[in-house]
């Protein structure tokens, strides 16, 4: 019999991250006010908003790098796959192997573009010898899409790269210990607009395997490259939805006063 | 709720093109109304002003679409912005062909002042006119005002028009068959009322794009239709 469940199956991607009455105090300082938010799998979230809206905040909360924030507190729940990140039997670099992060700024290791990308997997034992290790650096690499630039040199310094190049490491870096999801903290605001294209082009292939979130300040690289959009504003998430309807028709007059660059 | 854009310089761009489009709306309002009343007055001269009068229409059209294309490429709109200049583009197409139904009326009306004038139909014609001219107004009232409601309003009244099409169709095909000499002025009355019925179907796109740019979505029901002449005979 004609199963009806597998067509819807095909179209909704199921929840990866799922946050549910999130609050985030900074001392006394209410930062992220009761937001809740299903981050779908194999999708690109785009988190937007003014500076200090929060949004890199709540970011930070889906891997728990706020933790070595001591006045930072985080209430509310927060799972992956079902299971609560906050959980005191998770351990948070296990957890950061899975929910991984690029930042703003490249921050490749002052080491071999080899050991940049090896570190990883090497303190979490994923590979068995040298041999399945550089099997792991050459497949991270080609994700990161700077494999044929650096091949021929993978015993030089990462920080000789250039800025485009450091950042695609970094991407490089943060899936070689095989996340399922990516966290993106501005990551094209130090590039300029060819490696920003090479990152965006890269992160659309990323989507094929990861739940990508990225937080970004140009909402014309959030309508690139998302499928949903956030929009944050004074510790709230206003609005959630298609990018697409997003940018061309938003609910909320907040959002529209902000992305149509309006004082809002 | 709209309050101004941060870079002053895209508010000044928007209000630019969307004073032309009034001054555009303003001069096809204008044609539609001399159109009706050079063919009731049988006023060749003012037939060739309006003839002559298209072409600042056009140059105008042409104005909107450079004006829009430089606002996408430099600013690039989005939410109420980007339907703004969607609506622009789209209606002043639609008042662009309406100057050339106004323009084709005055041509006709250019024949038809050296024939025998056939009953009253130029009066008739010149009550559909004003309809239309009436719909264009309201349409671009709703347009400046953001007004859906009277732009759904301006939708509905366009089922006027094609009924005033419908009984001007029937009454010239009556005179065409009591006498044949009556053909070649009817033809072209018949082209006249046909002509306003497309100017009242682009009115009414005007005025579905009004009601796009305010709600973000198309108005929910098909336009109604009330030209049955394609069923006629």
């Amino acid at each position: 019999m004609y199963d009806v469940t597998r067509d819807s199956d095909v179209d909704t991607k199921a929840t990866k991250l799922s946050a549910r009455n999130v609050q985030v105090y900074y001392g006394t300082t209410h930062a992220i006010k009761d937001v809740d938010v299903d981050i779908e799998d194999k999708t690109v979230t785009a988190f937007i908003g003014p500076s200090g809206c929060g949004k890199s905040t709540f970011l930070r909360c889906l891997n728990r790098m706020n933790d070595t924030i001591d006045v930072c507190r985080v209430e509310g729940t927060i799972q992956l796959d079902g299971e609560d990140i906050y959980d005191e039997r998770v351990d948070p670099v296990q957890l950061r192997a899975k929910v991984g992060m690029v930042f703003q700024k490249p921050n490749p290791f002052p080491k071999s573009i080899y050991d940049n990308i090896a570190y990883g997997p090497r303190i979490h034992g994923l590979a068995k010898n040298k041999a399945e290790l550089d099997e792991i650096v050459e497949k991270s690499l080609r994700r990161g899409a700077i494999w044929d630039e650096v091949k021929d040199r993978l015993d030089a310094p990462g920080t000789g790269l250039s800025g485009g190049q450091q950042q695609r490491l970094c991407i490089a870096r943060a899936v070689a210990t095989e996340p399922e999801v990516l966290l993106m903290d501005e990551p094209c605001s130090a590039l300029d607009p060819i490696a920003t294209a090479q990152v965006e082009e890269l992160i659309d292939e990323l989507r094929q395997n990861y739940s990508v979130v990225i937080v970004t300040h140009s909402m014309q690289q959030a309508a690139r490259v998302s499928q949903k959009t956030a929009f944050f504003h004074l510790g709230n998430l206003v609005e959630f939805g298609e990018t697409g309807q997003i940018f061309t028709n938003p609910e909320d007059p907040r959002t529209e006063s902000y992305i149509t660059g309006r004082i809002g | 709720m709209h309050d101004q854009h941060i870079a002053s310089a895209f508010d000044r761009d928007l209000e630019a093109i969307q004073a032309q489009i009034m001054k555009m709306g303003g001069l096809v309002e204008a044609a539609i109304a001399d159109a009706a009343k050079s063919l009731e007055t049988r006023d060749e001269e003012l037939a060739n002003e309006i003839r002559a009068g298209d072409k600042a229409i056009d140059a105008l059209e042409e104005q909107i679409n450079q004006e829009t294309a430089r606002v996408i490429a430099l600013r690039a709109p989005t939410a109420i912005d980007l339907r703004l200049i969607l609506s622009v583009i789209k209606i002043s197409g639609n008042l662009e062909r309406i100057g050339d139904y106004a323009k084709n009326m005055a041509k006709r009306t250019g024949l038809l002042v050296n024939m025998t004038p056939v009953s009253d139909s130029a009066s008739a014609l010149r009550r559909m006119a004003r309809e239309v001219e009436v719909m264009l107004k309201d349409a671009l009232d709703s347009y400046i005002q953001r007004d859906a409601d009277l732009a759904r309003d301006v939708i509905d009244r366009d089922r006027d028009v094609d009924q005033m099409y419908t009984s001007l169709f029937r009454e010239f095909l009556t005179f065409m068959m009591e006498d044949p000499r009556n053909i070649t002025a009817c033809m072209h009355l018949h082209f006249i009322a046909k002509n306003l019925e497309r100017m009242g179907d682009h009115v009414t796109s005007i005025a579905e794009q009004v009601v796009y740019l305010v709600t973000g979505e198309a108005p929910e029901d098909a336009r109604p239709k009330a030209d049955v002449t394609s069923e006629t005979f």
